[in-house]
């Protein structure tokens, strides 16, 4: 007699179950605590034995309404949000926020701050593909490089902590230019990070690149075509992965970026495999960008000076000048004063291109802000990418295409 | 900063309905919303706008209408340039826009989003939930005469609702464990985690 495994409740069961189930499949929810699934994101299987036939990406676990949160407060206030958009690369998405408003408001920043955003950008670069990778080591059974990659991330942080005063949530931009200048003695030690860095890195590589049980877990699986890749928006390693060299740093230079030598890794067939290769050769390339800042890092002022409305003025102004005080004391009520308009301005960031679409009325506060993220985009190739492939593929496939929920689900 | 200087007038020789868009960067069209998707066509085909890079609203409030509008964002492989295009809808109360899932599949979870925040309607999506709240919660978030704060809805599954009896209370805003109180003296109104067992007039207890 067969065991009826059947729900108890009729109504339940109808709820959980998808619609035209088909009994000679099966249904398998993966996550939203799953540790492949790299946070909250859940996956609603159907599988026939080992082969997905469909795959219905759940996401919104970690939703917080930072659209809703942004028309709230003013245009400062919401920079500490854009650290919990890509957690793992918050000074990456500080400096696209700050760049965003910046346009709004046209203003330019000087030279020092440019260089100052490139490199913290690029140093959170290198710091998300070693989380990526490390994490992807892990996804395929490969422990050592997680524990690697976290030694070397926690170098960086240290770096960002002394430079920011946090690890993570570090809100290091301001309207018009940064919370503070570089510590004595700061990028001489970024560039003894890289001296060490590299060597390890070729180490860490060399543990995945010819790694056979790697290879087999990543070669052909998950290929994106490059009509796919550019039909589902894809962004970022992901896209260039899939033999697309599109890298905003070079088509649209921004903050200076134009004045860095440095080469856009491309893959060749979309796969798992292809994806890793261009996120190892990219840490490489940051590492070039870095070594070039602190080479020549500019001096002068490393906030915007005439920015009376938008950047607050230094505290000893503040306490000894009346208009200076007045003037703090509106901004930090009122907000920066920005001009009535719309921008979209587009951030090259480690997970893809980090887009703030900015509707102002004037005034401090957005009137409408929409957060383009990458790990959304990237994630809707999922119900296309996953079907056909064997459950433990879709977990090769989800830490090659490196995302974060945080970013996902705003 | 560049931008595509060519392609107002190429748009406004082709479609002589599409109005430019005051805008600070990009070039910027409005369209009526059933040319919405000829214009994406002309742009994606004839200009080069591969990229659909992304999807959503703008609520202009109750008292304006048309209350919402639509905006497109797209990007040149090619060029390197973006342009926007933006489309009324023409009801208020029934917001609708076609889809362009047919010219883009990555426009599908935006408009999924745009539909779950602002509730417009994409005539002809293949599979129009929400995505980012659950399937039944009754709200657009994003419009703009809903609350900061959120308001009290039941949990996402109803068996869950009949055994806990709690639904999703909005945010305390003021009051809450970690947010000063105003009123109150200030030893009272601090923002932390309040113990109420005990005060500075009542001891704390063993």
């Amino acid at each position: 007699m067969a065991t009826d495994f059947s729900y108890p409740d009729a109504a339940a069961k109808a709820a959980n179950l998808p619609k035209e189930f088909d009994p000679e499949k099966m249904s398998l929810s993966m996550g939203p605590s799953h540790p492949s699934t790299h946070g909250v994101l859940r996956i609603q299987f159907e599988l026939d034995g080992e082969i997905v036939t469909k795959a219905d990406p759940v996401v919104g676990y970690l939703h917080r309404g930072d659209e809703k949160i942004a028309e709230n407060m003013t245009y400062n206030q919401f920079v500490p949000y854009t650290d919990r958009l890509d957690y793992l690369a918050p000074l990456a998405n500080n400096m696209a926020y700050a760049i965003a408003v910046e346009r709004l408001a046209g203003l330019e920043v000087p030279a020092r701050c440019q260089a100052i955003r490139v490199l913290t950008a690029e140093m959170a670069r290198v710091s998300a593909h070693l989380m990526g990778l490390g994490a992807f080591g892990i996804d395929v059974g490969a422990w050592t490089v997680f524990m690697y990659c976290f030694e070397e991330r926690e170098k960086l942080y240290k770096l960002f902590e002394e430079l920011t005063g946090a690890r993570f949530t570090t809100s290091y931009s301001r309207i018009g230019g940064l919370t503070r200048d570089v510590p004595e003695g700061w990028t001489q030690r970024v560039d003894a990070f890289c001296d060490q860095f590299l060597p390890i890195l070729d180490e860490i590589l060399g543990l995945l690149s010819r790694n056979k049980i790697f290879l087999d877990r990543t070669v052909d699986v998950g290929v994106i075509s490059k009509a796919d890749a550019i039909a589902y928006g894809l962004t970022g390693p992901n896209l260039r992965g899939s033999g697309v060299p599109n890298d905003l740093r070079k088509d649209r230079p921004y903050s200076g970026y134009e004045q860095y030598e440095f080469d856009v890794p491309v893959g060749s067939k979309g796969d798992c495999y292809d994806r890793y290769l261009c996120r190892g050769e990219e840490m490489k390339q940051s590492i070039r960008i870095i070594r070039q800042v602190v080479k020549n890092f500019p001096g002068g002022a490393w906030h915007a000076q005439d920015a009376r409305r938008i950047f607050a003025p230094p505290k000893d102004k503040v306490l000894t000048s009346m208009e200076e005080l007045i003037n703090n004391f509106m901004l930090v009520t009122e907000g920066p004063q920005m001009p009535a308009g719309e921008v979209y301005f587009e951030a090259e960031n480690p997970k893809g291109v980090l887009g703030f679409y900015i509707v102002s009325k004037g005034g401090g506060v957005p009137y409408r802000m929409k957060i383009r993220s990458p790990s959304f985009c990237n994630l809707s190739i999922l119900p296309k990418l996953c079907v056909g492939n064997l459950v433990s593929d879709v977990v090769s496939i989800l830490g090659s295409l490196d995302f974060v929920m945080g970013e996902c689900d705003r | 900063m560049t931008t595509d200087v060519a392609l107002p007038t190429a748009v406004s020789l082709q479609f002589p309905s599409a109005a430019p868009r005051p805008s600070l960067d990009c070039p910027a069209f409005n369209v009526p919303a059933d040319g919405a998707l000829a214009l994406l066509h002309y742009l994606r085909d004839t200009q080069g706008y591969d990229f659909l890079m992304d999807v959503t609203a703008i609520d202009w409030s109750a008292e304006v209408s048309p209350r919402f509008t639509v905006v497109w964002h797209l990007y040149s492989s090619t060029k390197h340039t973006y342009v926007r295009v933006a489309a009324e809808c023409a009801s208020d109360a029934e917001p609708a826009m076609p889809t362009a899932t047919g010219l883009w599949a990555g426009a599908d979870w935006h408009e999924r989003e745009a539909y779950d925040m602002f509730g417009i309607k994409f005539t002809g999506h293949p599979d129009l939930r929400r995505i980012l709240m659950w399937d039944a919660y009754p709200y657009f978030p994003l419009r703009k005469e809903f609350p900061l704060a959120g308001l009290p809805t039941e949990m996402s599954d109803a068996d869950i609702n009949a055994e806990i009896g709690v639904g999703v209370i909005s945010a305390p805003m003021v009051g809450g464990p970690f947010v000063a109180t105003p009123g109150e003296p200030m030893s009272a109104a601090e923002p932390r985690a309040k113990d109420e067992a005990w005060s500075e007039k009542r001891e704390k207890p063993e």
